[in-house]
């Protein structure tokens, strides 16, 4: 297969091939250059069917159609809406946990009745802890979900990305493009994901399930925390993660009105305002507890109430 | 004659769309700031074929900054330096003295380059085609002043309509979305009174063409400043509220919406 | 072979002409009009509603268009507006008004049956485009406003900021894309037409090049159709975009259509002037700038001094002046020639002395800077960007440019040439607009052939060829075209001489502007009549046409571009010194009112020139059409 070009017999009628320049004229060549058949190059050969040009082939396939409101999630855009709405739940949680681990600073015994509370919560109706892991499986389901759009609209936008002067190779600008409206925040949204997420499998890790110290015990939040963010690398673990899910929620808070669609000039005006006042809720709240432990502001000798297994026990003697 | 400027030009040449492409440094003297920039490769063209050199393919048709012919990477910018203007319209008096300047085609996996800056865009073409329209069958119009629009609601149409299609929005997307042209279009005609019997269907179609050949959007907003229309983001969310409605329409009950 | 020359008009009370022979017409059944191809060309306003209301009928349709997409046609730069008689402002318009005034300012030289027709289909092209989504100007009622355009005494343009063409051309342009999805239509693009294939003395299809593969080939239909916009680069600098050419219509012509009234241009007086040399192309600012501003030059050649230090009694408002009651409002064609005298008396003004101030200070002192932003913020914002000067603090410089050509291939009432089977819509025809185009109604003639007249006509051409095949694409008249063409195009780069095409465009360009331009004479248009012909020989010898054709090869597609622009330049001369008269677009100096008007000369004159390709483009064979005025009494314009 040589010069690929339309006039052929496929065509009907007359077309008279010009090859002017001896030699010289646009020959595929090389094989391996014909292994990477570009995009164009189908198209032409579509078009020689057609006999009309149809321009490059689609990257990707149209899907059929599943039943609402699985379809949604089938688009782009639906995924899109799926990761605002799930952002939405995981906020959610990220401005309770951070208001509730706020009683750290009431002390051991309150911080200790607060879990409690969770774990009671629905007790009038269900068993215990079962409304409580009710919300944990919804914000895991929410962070699957989460992560799985994002990594799927970023394959999309990779396949969408490819260089078109080269066979392959992603789209990059030799004269390094110049962002003016993308910002730091949005740019690393696919970096703050991934730390965010290692990040939460450390802290679970480190204070659900003690893997990384022998004083950590069951039920004592309050003796776990000092105990864990009395390290001080682990105190700049901490802050350096809940940097980055602050620039993820600064980006993720703007971003989610535009792809839930929600846009009144009314709205409009304060989105950025909003994003930049959560983003800072949520930075102020979590440093506060790493750098409190490191400062000693919250710290087993400081306490006025018993601390730990202590506490619990002495408040079950109290009853 | 007022000052002329000195300049060195680096421009991406390739042969055709199964080439490998590779930038040729130039240098132009006495251009005068008045000059257009695509004057300014008028005048390197004119110069390479008097050393018979191939010109440049560099594709421009109105020089207004209506048609949306023209359009390249300049300088790492969708349409050079000058905000709210096509190549076309950008002046060499936004350059200094001894500048280089870096033209680069648009890229993308849908625009694949035809020759040197030129580039194909007609998935564009493919998403209109898929429902950037509202039938009306010619002679079926009924009275131009039958339906009122209000002022608003028309001005916010034709604030979408304004798109010119140049595909500098794709160019400078990290995604290589073409969020804002087709958006562009869907609300210009989901706005407007007459396009409320195909708004759903219509929403539905393009986006789902849109997302055949283009990546996805995430918010950057660089679209919006390469944009030589300025086309707002507001249209992107209007159009994500509208797909995601269109998916849980009854279509049998649209009228009483 | 051609015979007399007969427009076909219908007999019959003008009023209804058109109903009546849309009665009479041959229709085609439904369900036989998908066994007719038609090509249509072009796919501007014209063509893109052509194509896609025969899509709509059920024809079998072929659009072509050399731009990458159908939306990039030039109909898309139009700004200021598009006239309808819908009389919604209520102050007095009709059809009838509509049909008068643009015959009386087409200078008396346009069919009066066409131009009737024209007015009543008006009506319709607002319904169509405001049911397509075109988001015209409207009032705060949600109802659609007008503006009085041109100097029309009536309010009936109606628009779309400055960009009515933009979304008219939009509107059409979903329509067609509506069919190319749907089927009915199969849309070819960076594809150009080279040449028109003739058999048996009717068009039968077209030869067109791919412009990105080269490859040279034929389609046959039953009736082609020509949408292929004006000439009005054959001045090389013109409002037109680059690509805009003749080449469509000129090889149709030397196949046998008659190319009719090249020698009408219209001149707009509002465009940005020239910067230097290398200017590619000109700029148009709206008319509706000439309401406001206060046209000028100093009255001292010499004039060093900065423009406020220029006192009013040195100032020479040369419009207002000459026409007290009129003053800058008048015709395009007054204000352009008036330009020209003051430059030409060397009072131009600018580095390159070339162009005429339009000065808004006053404007501004009166109704405040916000008023004129409010009116022209988006004109003014333009004319900064091209100039890099502040019109709000100095006056704006403008000088007159081409902008649209009234002439074309000669069509008959159905807009079928003399050629059977050869249509041609808006402007590549020569349409309604006479000697002199009214603003605002080049985008309804386009809308109107498009969509209401030729989908109509074009039936009673095809309903008698049922059952007849298309032509043989392996028939010798297809084979030879298509070798012709490929041979053309080979000898285009064989010549491999020292000049750019750019470079011989712009001499051609020169050539034309000084000697057919704004004002032409006996003695200019014979000296264009022979150095014209010798650039063309050393064009033909001397032009240097790099790469190959089998890419993307712009030097050649504009090479075979301006060897037609030779031709016709030389046939616009000839057309030129033939009208011994002025009228419209074309002013003799040797046929003026002793107040320096446009003398028209009606005894001999009054019809239309029809020239008839001779074997060389100097040997073309004048044929008239003669014009009657039934309904319109021709009297001599007047300003003053």
């Amino acid at each position: 297969m040589g010069k690929v070009s339309l006039n052929s017999d496929m065509l009907k009628g007359h077309t008279v091939g010009l090859k002017i320049m001896s030699g010289t004229t646009v020959n595929v060549g090389k094989a391996t250059e014909l292994s990477n058949l570009s995009k164009c190059q189908e198209a032409q050969n579509a078009m020689a069917q057609t006999m009309t040009r149809k321009g490059p082939e689609p990257i990707r396939k149209r899907p059929r159609q599943l039943p609402f409101p699985l379809n949604l999630y089938q688009s782009a855009i639906g995924r899109k809406w799926v990761m605002a709405v799930s952002g939405v739940v995981l906020l959610g949680f990220v401005v309770t946990h951070m208001i509730g681990n706020l009683h750290l600073y009431e002390g051991p015994l309150e911080i200790h009745e607060y879990a409690e509370t969770l774990r009671n919560l629905g007790t009038d109706i269900i068993p215990r802890t079962w409304l409580l892991w009710g919300v944990r499986l919804l914000l895991i389901a929410a962070f699957a979900i989460h992560i799985h759009s994002a990594y799927t609209l970023k394959e999309m936008g990779r396949k969408a990305n490819t260089r078109s002067n080269y066979a392959d190779g992603n789209k990059k600008y030799a004269s390094s493009q110049d962002f003016v409206a993308a910002n730091y925040a949005s740019r690393t949204m696919r970096w703050t994901g991934p730390i965010i997420l290692l990040y939460l499998f450390f802290h679970l890790a480190d204070l659900t399930w003690g893997w990384f110290s022998k004083d950590w015990h069951l039920g004592d939040p309050y003796n776990n925390v000092v105990v864990s963010m009395g390290n001080i690398g682990v105190a700049l673990i901490y802050i350096v993660a809940n940097v980055a899910l602050a620039i993820h929620i600064f980006h993720g808070t703007w971003s989610l009105f535009q792809s839930l669609g929600i846009n009144s000039p009314k709205i409009n005006k304060i989105r950025r305002h909003t994003a930049a006042g959560l983003a800072g809720l949520i930075l102020v709240g979590n440093l506060s507890f790493p750098i409190a432990v490191q400062i000693g502001l919250i710290d087993q000798d400081n306490c006025e109430a018993p601390c730990g297994l202590n506490a619990v026990e002495l408040e079950e003697g109290r009853e | 004659m007022e000052d002329t400027m000195t300049l060195t030009l680096k421009v991406w040449r390739q042969k055709g769309p199964m080439e490998n492409g590779r930038f040729e440094t130039y240098e132009l003297e006495q251009i005068s700031p008045d000059m257009s920039f695509l004057e300014m490769f008028d005048v390197l063209n004119e110069n390479l074929i008097n050393n018979g050199e191939e010109p440049v393919e560099i594709a421009s048709d109105c020089r207004e900054g209506i048609c949306g012919t023209c359009g390249c990477m300049i300088n790492g910018k969708a349409h050079g330096p000058e905000k709210a203007t096509a190549t076309c319209q950008l002046h060499m008096r936004k350059f200094k003295d001894g500048d280089t300047i870096i033209v680069e085609p648009w890229q993308a996996t849908s625009f694949p380059v035809i020759k040197d800056l030129v580039v194909d865009r007609s998935p564009l073409d493919r998403i209109i085609e898929s429902g950037g329209f509202i039938t009306v069958p010619t002679g079926s119009a009924p009275d131009a002043n039958l339906i009122p629009v209000p002022k608003d609601a028309a001005d916010a149409a034709f604030d979408a309509a304004a798109c010119i299609g140049c595909g500098a929005c794709v160019a400078a997307c990290p995604n290589s979305a073409a969020q804002l042209f087709t958006s562009a279009k869907v609300q210009h005609l989901n706005l407007l009174p007459q396009g409320q019997a195909e708004r759903w269907s219509r929403t539905e179609e393009m986006v789902e063409k849109m997302e055949e050949y283009f990546g996805s959007c995430t918010n950057h907003g660089e679209c919006h400043e390469a944009c030589p229309k300025e086309i707002p983001l507001d249209f992107i969310a209007y159009t994500n509220r509208d797909y995601v409605k269109s998916k849980r329409k009854n279509r049998n009950l649209l009228g009483q919406d | 072979m051609i015979g007399e020359i007969n427009s076909r008009s219908p007999e019959g009370p003008i009023e209804d002409k058109w109903s009546s022979h849309k009665f009479n017409m041959k229709l085609v059944n439904p369900a036989n009009k998908r066994k007719f191809e038609v090509i249509v060309v072009g796919t501007g306003l014209a063509g893109a509603s052509a194509a896609a209301t025969l899509g709509e009928l059920g024809y079998k349709v072929k659009a072509f268009t050399y731009h990458d997409s159908p939306r990039r046609a030039h109909s898309i730069a139009a700004q200021g507006g598009i006239n309808g008689a819908k009389n919604y402002q209520n102050d007095g318009d009709s059809v009838y008004r509509l049909f008068y005034d643009t015959v009386k300012g087409g200078d008396y030289r346009s069919r009066e049956a066409n131009v009737h027709r024209l007015a009543e289909v008006s009506l319709n092209i607002i319904d169509q485009c405001v049911g397509q989504g075109v988001p015209f100007a409207r009032e705060y009622g949600g109802l659609l406003d007008n503006r009085s355009f041109g100097g029309a005494q009536v309010s009936r343009t109606f628009y779309a900021r400055g960009q009515t063409g933009q979304q008219l051309l939009l509107g059409a342009y979903s329509a067609l894309m509506r069919q190319v999805g749907s089927g009915s239509v199969e849309l070819h693009t960076r594809t150009e037409m080279l040449d028109l294939i003739v058999h048996d003395g009717a068009a039968r299809g077209i030869v067109v090049r791919d412009l990105i593969t080269g490859d040279v080939r034929s389609h046959t239909a039953h009736a082609v159709v020509l949408a292929t916009g004006g000439y009005g680069n054959v001045y090389y600098l013109s409002t037109n975009a680059m690509m805009c050419n003749v080449t469509a219509g000129w090889r149709a012509h030397r196949r046998g259509a008659m190319f009719a009234n090249p020698c009408y241009t219209q001149i707009h007086p509002t465009c940005i002037p020239a910067s230097d040399e290398f200017q590619s192309k000109l700029t148009l600012m709206s008319e509706s700038l000439r309401n406001d501003g206060r046209i000028w030059v100093p009255k001292d050649h010499d004039e060093g001094r900065s423009i406020s230090e220029i006192s009013e009694d040195q100032r020479y408002y040369y419009l207002e002046e000459k026409y007290p009651s009129f003053g800058n409002l008048v015709p395009r064609d007054v204000a352009s020639r008036n330009a020209k005298t003051v430059v030409d008396a060397g009072l131009g003004v600018g580095p390159l002395k070339n162009g005429v101030y339009l000065d808004f200070a006053d404007a501004i002192q009166r109704d405040g800077e916000d008023v004129i932003r409010e009116r022209y913020g988006n004109l003014f914002q333009m004319y900064e960007r091209i100039t890099g000067e502040d019109p709000y603090k100095t006056p704006m410089r403008i000088y007159p440019a081409t902008h649209y050509t009234m002439g074309g291939l000669w069509v008959d009432y159905e807009l079928m040439s003399n050629l059977p089977g050869l249509f041609v819509v808006g402007e590549a025809n020569f349409s309604d607009h006479g000697a002199n185009r009214l603003g605002a109604s080049a985008l309804m003639q386009g809308l109107a052939d498009g969509y209401f007249v030729l989908p109509y006509t074009i039936g009673n051409y095809l309903a008698p060829l049922l059952g007849e095949s298309t032509l043989d694409e392996n028939d010798p008249s297809c084979s030879n075209a298509v070798n012709e063409v490929a041979e053309r195009t080979q000898k285009w780069l064989s010549i491999n001489g020292t000049r750019s095409v750019d470079w011989f465009h712009r001499e051609l360009g020169k050539l034309v502007w000084n000697f057919i331009g704004m004002e032409r004479d006996k003695n200019g248009l014979e000296k264009a009549l022979t150095e014209i012909p010798s650039l063309r020989e050393e064009f033909e010898k001397d032009v240097r046409v790099l790469g190959s054709a089998d890419n993307l090869n712009t030097s050649l597609e504009k090479v075979g571009r301006v060897a037609d622009f030779f031709e016709l330049a030389e046939l616009k001369a000839r057309d030129a010194l033939e009208r011994a008269e002025s009228c419209g677009g074309h002013f003799r100096s040797e046929s003026q009112t002793t107040d320096g008007e446009a003398l028209r000369d009606d005894e001999n004159f009054s019809h239309v020139a029809a020239w008839e390709w001779g074997g060389t483009s100097s040997s073309a064979i004048r044929h008239k059409e003669e014009l009657e005025f039934e309904h319109v009494p021709l009297t001599q314009r007047s300003y003053k």
